[in-house]
């Protein structure tokens, strides 16, 4: 029934609307405005410094697990109060010389409302003489660093102008995406019902857009297998949803995307992913609460309302899956999970269910649900969890 | 030097002998027991009787048997036993030839107190047969002695004091000669002058085996630019090769170690090769004449010690004990007679057992002198550095040449001399040049005190790599000398030194010092580079934090040069401090 309704809607969608940008632009501009000013803030500290003969210096919080806090309250990683402050010397001009040299960049990056991938950035610094960068990893370490310093103002990389190279995840489901372009302010209307076998790919900059949806839910989904059977069963029109695949360990732009959907069109987020430690404190974690050593951005790059829908290690045993013994990486990460990452030691129930894991000694994929018929999971297992919201784990 | 290796060397290569020539006799006798039985399973168990039963028989010719076989156990025993004596593959032989011949030359120069000019030639007739000419301008030899010299092996008058030289294998330039004979059939021909007023002579000799005498082929007077000298020529079957066992290796190697000597030398196909290599002396004196020593009382052992009181002429224990020993007066023969509680008067044949252990535990309770020093002779510090300047091209040289040691009452002395850095292979274990008495080891490396005392100091303090147990990493070459009456070799082919605590203490103490000086260097090289590295540092990246400044902030040229004058101002500053 529901479905029918967004059906109705399409033709509305075909015709080509302009919205006004100019909140969206007077916010970026605001935007912009603080991100160049912060530059020269920095810039000048270091100047006046330079003027009366003292060493300059750049401080910058510590990007690191062990650096990161998490509380329940706010749901996500949030970066501690170790500092790393990095003193101009013989030994760090050079890499001093290229933290300025990149600022540099992202300013006149904003002011050309311009922008440049991680790997743009490393070939811009090869005009830059002494100050170039001999491999993509140094540059995305300094980028990082930037992105550190900045991230005290709630600046993020996208807002200093750098974008990631990779590209976001899949999304198709009773969703329309409204993508105003960057000068005329022309909206394009993507409907992501629409993509018949294919689906949307979520954009590196996530910031601009706005959705339109009924759905009632956000289904993640870990393996690019299962989001093509749920999508070409079109599940999303059964059940009401809007599927995302998060490909692996989810890019920033898609915990962006999930997050910004999330919170604009208020409905909750579940995860569907493998139950191993890697679905379970690699890609489940992350898209909850943030990475860890980008945990000064994590406050945007979360979904802290994202909650665990499966596969569980009691649906190992509920639905008797087949398995595969833990590798002894597996273990490790397990164990790993449950002593150090703040996450885990917030949350007893996830406490339990990685015991219960470890204490099988099994994992078990999403697809391990074929096992019952290739439809299992559109047929039986997904409407089944979704009658028990209550049970999924935080 | 020739007579501390005289009297002591000799025993070894004896003894040597003494059991090749025990293990010959069996296996000439073999063959015929070897006809007797029919098939081959039956000869086991049946030889024992075979050999026992023609004993009554054959003892009447027992003798002839005995002289017969000994005059075929010559050949017999050079050919199945070439290894003992260095010529257990082509290689090894060419480079036994060129090492007897050398030490030959060197021995003789030296013993006429002439400063040696040595000239090595070699010359590849085939791919298996070589040509080898030793050169010398020593005294000469007298025609009459020629053929005694290179011509006979085990009876000729000369072999003991050919054993007597330097030479490794001891086995003397004859067994070369004899050696190229057998592989090549070709005679040994010696050229030699002893004085400028009389012609040259040239003879051409063979061994005749059978006789085990020379023979004499050609016999001629002749011109000869050389106004004095010796030119030996052997033709044999060998194998040229690079590397640590090589022929050029060695020659490389004896001139460092002899820094009196100038040595020429024409490696095969040096037409092609660009010429002779002439490795200059570097200096004009010929090392002192050592003399013979008696055994120092430390570390004599008690059975010998025992030998020796039977073997005395002496009367009493105290002249025995001044008379057989050196560094023993009265006064110290006296305190270890009390010591051990015997009468200085008693007769050394009359000593019992319990009483010579008394004296022995005695004499390691005595304080004795050290023994004599002048019986050995170092190549010293100075020249080994100054040889090591000659011929390897490094950044950096140390040596030392330690004081005389005593290791089971021998002295000894040991001499290290380290090349650092140039043209020395970095990433590569160090090369060890291990000498002996002045004459390079170069086979058994790993069996070798020297290995050992050089892989068991820690590398790491003087700023090489060390790989655990091995030796060290880095551009560094290493020689290390032990100078002896008596080197104490592991086995007979004399290639690599025992391991004794004390002799591997000194060799430590030596390398050590020469590591902590070698060290400096390299520190104060590392501290340099960081210097002059960080000096580029800031002329290469404080450009670039200025334009990075002016970029941001919108700086003016001349501000951004303030920026650069400035912050390298403050740099340079801390830098210095």
């Amino acid at each position: 029934m529901a479905a029918r309704k967004t059906a109705a809607k399409k033709p509305k969608s075909a015709k080509k609307k302009t919205v006004d940008l100019s909140d969206l632009k007077a916010r970026n501009a605001q935007m912009d405005a603080l991100t160049l000013e912060m530059i020269r803030e920095a810039a000048k500290r270091v100047h006046s410094d330079i003027l009366k003969h003292a060493k300059p210096d750049l401080t910058f919080p510590v990007r690191s697990l062990k650096n990161v806090s998490y509380s329940g309250k706010q749901g996500f990683f949030e970066i501690g109060k170790q500092k790393k402050v990095r003193t101009l010397t013989v030994n760090t001009v050079k890499s001093f010389a290229q933290t300025l040299r990149m600022m540099g960049l992202s300013k006149e990056l904003v002011e050309n409302n311009d922008f440049a991938t991680k790997r743009d950035a490393y070939y811009q610094s090869k005009n830059w003489d002494e100050a170039r960068f001999d491999e993509q990893t140094e540059s995305d370490t300094v980028m990082d660093d930037i992105e550190a310093l900045f991230s005290v103002r709630n600046l993020s990389r996208e807002q200093l102008r750098f974008i990631p190279d990779e590209h976001g995840g899949a999304v198709a489901g009773r969703l329309i995406v409204l993508d105003p372009d960057r000068d005329t302010g022309e909206v394009e209307r993507i409907d992501c019902t629409r993509f018949g076998s294919g689906a949307y790919s979520i954009p590196s900059t996530v910031e601009q857009l706005s959705f339109e949806t009924d759905a009632k839910f956000i289904l993640a989904i870990e393996t690019g297998g299962v989001f093509q059977r749920l999508q070409s069963h079109k599940y999303w029109q059964t059940a009401d949803c809007i599927l995302v695949s998060l490909a692996g360990v989810p890019t920033r732009s898609t915990r962006r995307f999930i997050r910004k959907l999330s919170d604009d069109c208020k409905i909750p987020v579940y995860a569907f992913v493998d139950c191993d430690p890697y679905g379970i404190s690699n890609i489940y974690r992350t898209l909850k609460v943030g990475s860890g050593n980008a945990a000064h951005l994590s406050q945007f790059f979360c979904v802290p309302q994202a909650r665990y829908l499966g596969v569980t290690p009691q649906d190992i045993v509920d639905y008797r899956l087949p398995t595969h013994p833990l590798a002894d990486v597996d273990i490790k990460r397990a164990k790993d999970a449950l002593k150090n990452d703040p996450f885990f030691k917030a949350h007893k129930p996830w406490q339990k269910a990685i015991e219960q894991l470890l204490k099988m000694g099994v994992r078990a994929e999403q697809q391990a649900l074929a096992k019952w018929g290739l439809n299992y999971v559109i047929d039986e297992y997904l409407p089944r969890k979704l009658e028990q919201r209550a049970q999924f784990l935080p | 030097m020739v007579t501390r290796r005289g009297d002591l060397m000799p025993d070894q290569e004896a003894f040597a002998f003494a059991a090749a020539a025990r293990e010959a006799k069996p296996r000439a006798r073999k063959p015929r027991a070897a006809t007797k039985p029919k098939s081959p399973a039956a000869k086991r168990p049946r030889e024992p009787k075979a050999a026992a039963a023609p004993e009554p028989r054959a003892r009447p010719t027992a003798v002839d048997l005995a002289k017969r076989q000994r005059d075929i156990s010559v050949s017999e025993f050079f050919a199945k036993n070439r290894h003992l004596l260095g010529f257990d593959n082509p290689s090894k032989a060419l480079l036994t030839t060129v090492k007897e011949g050398v030490d030959n030359a060197l021995d003789a120069c030296e013993e006429a107190g002439i400063l040696p000019d040595v000239r090595v030639e070699i010359r590849e007739l085939s791919e298996t047969r070589y040509s080898v000419a030793i050169e010398d301008n020593g005294p000469g030899i007298v025609r009459a002695q020629i053929p005694k010299i290179f011509g006979s092996l085990l009876y000729g008058s000369k072999f003991h004091r050919l054993r007597q030289s330097r030479g490794q294998q001891g086995i003397g330039i004859s067994a070369a000669g004899m050696y190229g004979l057998l592989t090549t059939g070709k005679p040994i021909s010696i050229k030699t002058r002893t004085d400028p007023k009389k012609p040259a002579h040239h003879l051409e000799l063979v061994i005749d085996t059978k006789r085990n005498e020379p023979r004499i082929k050609l016999d001629e007077t002749c011109e000869w630019e050389k106004p004095r000298g010796t030119r030996v020529e052997i033709e044999l079957e060998a194998a040229y090769r690079g590397g640590q066992h090589s022929v050029d290796a060695y020659i490389r190697q004896i001139s460092l170690a002899n820094p009196h000597a100038q040595i020429t030398y024409v490696p095969p196909k040096a037409e092609e090769h660009g010429a002779e290599h002439v490795f200059p002396r570097v200096t004009d004196e010929v090392p002192p004449e050592t003399r013979e020593i008696k055994p120092h009382p430390y570390g004599i052992e008690l059975g010998v010690l025992m030998q020796m009181f039977r073997d005395t002429k002496a009367r009493n224990v105290s002249s025995c004990l001044q008379g057989d020993f050196s560094r023993i007066s009265s006064r110290t023969a006296g305190e270890i007679c009390k010591r051990a509680k015997i009468a200085v008067t008693r007769r050394p044949s009359e000593v019992t057992r319990e009483e010579a252990e008394k004296l022995h535990q005695a004499i390691l309770a005595t304080k004795i002198m050290a023994p004599a020093l002048d019986c050995i002779a170092p190549i010293g510090g100075e020249l080994i550095e100054r040889a090591l300047r000659a011929e390897v091209k490094a950044d950096f040289y140390a040596s030392i040449s330690r004081r005389a040691c005593v290791y089971r009452g021998n002295p000894f002395l040991i001499e290290v001399g380290i090349a650092y850095g140039g043209s020395l292979p970095a990433e590569e274990p160090v090369t060890v040049y291990r000498f002996a008495n002045r004459v390079p080891l170069q086979y058994q490396q790993g069996a070798c005190a020297i290995t050992k005392a050089v892989a068991s100091t820690d590398w790491k303090a003087y700023e090489l790599q060390h790989p655990k147990g091995a030796v060290p990493v880095g551009a560094m070459l290493i020689m290390v000398h032990m100078a002896s009456v008596w080197v104490p070799f592991t086995s007979e082919s004399k290639e690599a030194i025992a391991h004794y605590p004390e002799i591997i203490r000194e060799m430590r103490l030596a390398i050590q010092e020469c590591g902590r000086q070698m060290a400096i260097f390299i520190r104060r090289r590392k501290r340099e580079a960081e210097e002059a590295k960080k000096r580029a540092f800031i002329e290469k990246y404080i450009p670039q934090v200025a334009i990075g400044l002016q970029q941001i902030l919108g700086l003016s040229d001349p501000d951004r040069d303030v920026i650069v004058s400035n912050l390298t101002l403050v740099l340079e500053r801390s830098r210095s401090n």
